[in-house]
């Protein structure tokens, strides 16, 4: 916010994060010396096949999942020996997340699936609503901020995901593959929102896409192969 | 919190089968307790409706009426006990009475009592060969103004009114003077050989502590035992046996109803992993969807409850009076909604270690 700060926190620092999931006796290794920074406001898209550790990455980024080994800084704050219980709070606070199948709470109407997050945290009742009202204005679903995700289409639904991971003000939101399930032509208008939000707001992003034509919304993408980052390319 | 009340507000259907089967066992719960009050009730208002403070039987009797004697020296003794302002003899005498013009089922089983303390709603003692009779004897066809014949010596006793509530043992009662007691008895059991001044129990009211009272009368006297009405209500045969087989019924049906909740609550604990997992993801703390769940188990029940007592109320008042000794008392739909309301706590908590080890991680992850 201030201008004038001169050391302003990176939304994101990743040093040497590893991490290997056990499945029975076998180890899977689905991240390696991942090294990444997202600076604030930055857009971030990551490419990578199926496998390759997108969502993993996505998921300790966010406090999700702890890193088996690596630091992990979100917005000046360490999270890498966070407990389970202060990773609650800190998802709660300090990130937001828009997953790849829509999640929202099913018999709570568009404007309640934002609130929903001012519910879990410190309430701050009326101001909540007026940026709910304010984020679905933005969106271009004001005039369905009472429908039920069920009356909702796809695109609006993803809509309403994006805006619930705008409601707690995240230093950081996490996009995982948010285009997926729509088609070429939702897929842009939604790109289009989420570029324009967090350029409104400041907000750091990374997009996991599997399209490389949703890079251009983006303002670097990183590709990663086999849970390796490989170089970056600026836009 | 909001959620979980919303749900119930938007989705009711989901909670239908629930809330419909915890109105069951609700009812069931209020049915069976009103039964144990009723059936406890007939066999123990005629004590209930004692104006004492202290029913004193003699020691030898192991405070059953049937044997207890109490003659006038021990009755002076104990008038002479500090602290004992009022004394008044009681006797009670089981027998079948024969009430004319009834048909051929013409028998009533009478408990026939002779008083001179009235108890609360009879009239002072009447003269001798009258008696006031319990009104659950008119379905017996016990009517006022009548001479009803008790035992197999045909003793007559004149109705002269009726009196509620004031059964004792199962048994509609004849409230009537001391002389008129005796004189049934010793017709009707000429072996008992009762003595002009003698009587079964001494209604006591005493200054100050009822307990106290109580043991200087058995100390002083070493020949009575001295019980508080509610003392002498249990003794009454029967009665503990009935209250224990009700609670035991009771607690088993409220085990019922804490399965019923804690299946009904896993299952959609299971249902809801995946929006639990994103609910996680997006900061929830387990404490509070733990929460948001207990509040629904609270809510069904509560609306169980509140179905079921109004049904059960319904009940009390459609059963005719005397058919089913079913008696449902405020006190009685509290107890079973605490009880349901523990059973609810308990039941749902069985769903929070699910709760706690639902993993954020599986909202994110494209699998499953
Ligand atoms: N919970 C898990 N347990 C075991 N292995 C997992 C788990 N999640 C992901 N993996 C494995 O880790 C690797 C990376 O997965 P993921 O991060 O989901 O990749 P992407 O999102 O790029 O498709 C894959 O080989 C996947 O099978
Ligand atoms: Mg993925």
């Amino acid at each position: 916010m201030s201008t004038t700060n001169v050391a302003v926190d990176l939304a994101l620092r990743m040093e040497a994060v590893r991490k290997v999931y056990r499945v029975g006796d076998s180890e899977i290794v689905a991240l390696d010396h991942a090294d990444l920074t997202v600076a604030p406001g930055e857009i971030v898209a990551l490419v990578g096949p199926s496998g390759s550790g997108k969502t993993t990455l996505c998921s300790i980024a966010g406090g999700i999942l702890s890193a088996t080994s690596g630091r992990v800084v979100v917005g000046g704050t360490d999270i890498s020996d966070f407990s389970s219980k202060e990773l609650t709070a800190f998802r709660q606070s300090t990130v937001g997340f828009v997953f790849q199948s829509v999640n929202l709470v099913p018999f709570l109407t568009a404007r309640e699936n934002l609130l929903v997050v001012d519910e879990l945290g410190r309430r701050t009742g009326s101001a909540a609503r007026k940026r709910a009202d304010a984020i679905l204005g933005e969106l271009g679903i004001a005039d369905r901020a009472n429908n039920l995700p069920s009356q909702l289409s796809g695109g609006q639904r993803q809509r309403v995901a994006i805006g619930r991971a705008l409601m707690n003000e995240p230093r950081l939101v996490l996009f995982d593959e948010p285009t997926s399930a729509l088609d070429t032509k939702l897929g842009e208008q939604v790109m289009t929102v989420i570029r324009n939000e967090m350029k409104n707001r400041g907000i750091a992003a990374i997009v996991v896409t599997h399209d490389e034509r949703n890079t251009r919304y983006c303002d670097r993408t990183v590709h990663i192969v086999d849970g390796r980052l490989e170089g970056t390319s600026s836009h | 919190m909001k959620i979980a009340l919303r749900e119930l507000v938007r989705r009711p259907s989901r909670f239908i089968a629930a809330t419909g089967i915890l109105t069951l066992i609700s009812l069931l719960l209020m049915f069976l307790g009103g039964l144990a009050d009723g059936l406890i009730a007939q066999s123990t208002n005629a004590i209930e409706a004692q104006r004492g403070d202290l029913l004193v039987f003699s020691t030898a009797s192991r405070n059953s009426f049937v044997r207890s004697r109490i003659d006038s020296s021990l009755r002076e003794a104990i008038t002479s006990v500090p602290g004992v302002t009022e004394v008044g003899g009681l006797g009670v005498a089981q027998l079948g009475a024969r009430v004319p013009g009834n048909g051929p089922r013409d028998l009533a089983d009478v408990a026939l009592f002779g008083y001179e303390i009235a108890p609360r709603g009879v009239p002072s003692s009447p003269p001798d060969g009258q008696a006031y009779a319990d009104s659950s004897l008119k379905a017996d066809g016990v009517r006022k103004g009548q001479t009803i014949l008790l035992g197999p010596a045909r003793t007559p006793v004149e109705i002269i009114g009726f009196v509620s509530e004031t059964n004792y043992s199962g048994q509609g009662s004849l409230w009537a003077s001391l002389t008129t007691w005796r004189t049934a008895l010793r017709a009707n059991r000429p072996q008992e050989q009762l003595g002009d001044d003698v009587v079964q129990a001494l209604v006591v009211n005493v200054d100050g502590a009822a307990h106290a009272a109580a043991q200087l009368i058995d100390t002083t006297t070493g020949a009575t035992s001295s019980l508080t009405v509610r003392e002498a209500i249990d003794e009454v045969g029967g009665v503990r046996a009935q209250r224990n087989t009700f609670n035991s019924i009771i607690g088993v049906t409220g085990f019922i109803a804490l399965v019923v909740i804690a299946l009904f609550f896993t299952l959609l604990t299971v249902e809801r992993t995946a929006l639990y997992g994103v609910l996680k993801a997006i900061g929830a703390r387990s404490r509070t969807l733990f929460a948001g769940l207990a509040l629904q188990a609270v809510v069904v029940t509560i609306i169980a409850s509140i179905i079921a007592g109004g049904l059960g109320l319904i009940l009390d008042a459609v059963i005719p009076a005397g058919s089913v000794p079913y008696q449902l008392s405020a006190s009685r739909i509290v107890t079973s909604v605490v009880l349901l309301l523990f059973a609810a706590i308990v039941g749902s908590s069985f769903s929070l270690r699910r709760v706690l080890k639902i993993d954020p991680a599986s909202a994110i992850g494209s699998t499953s």
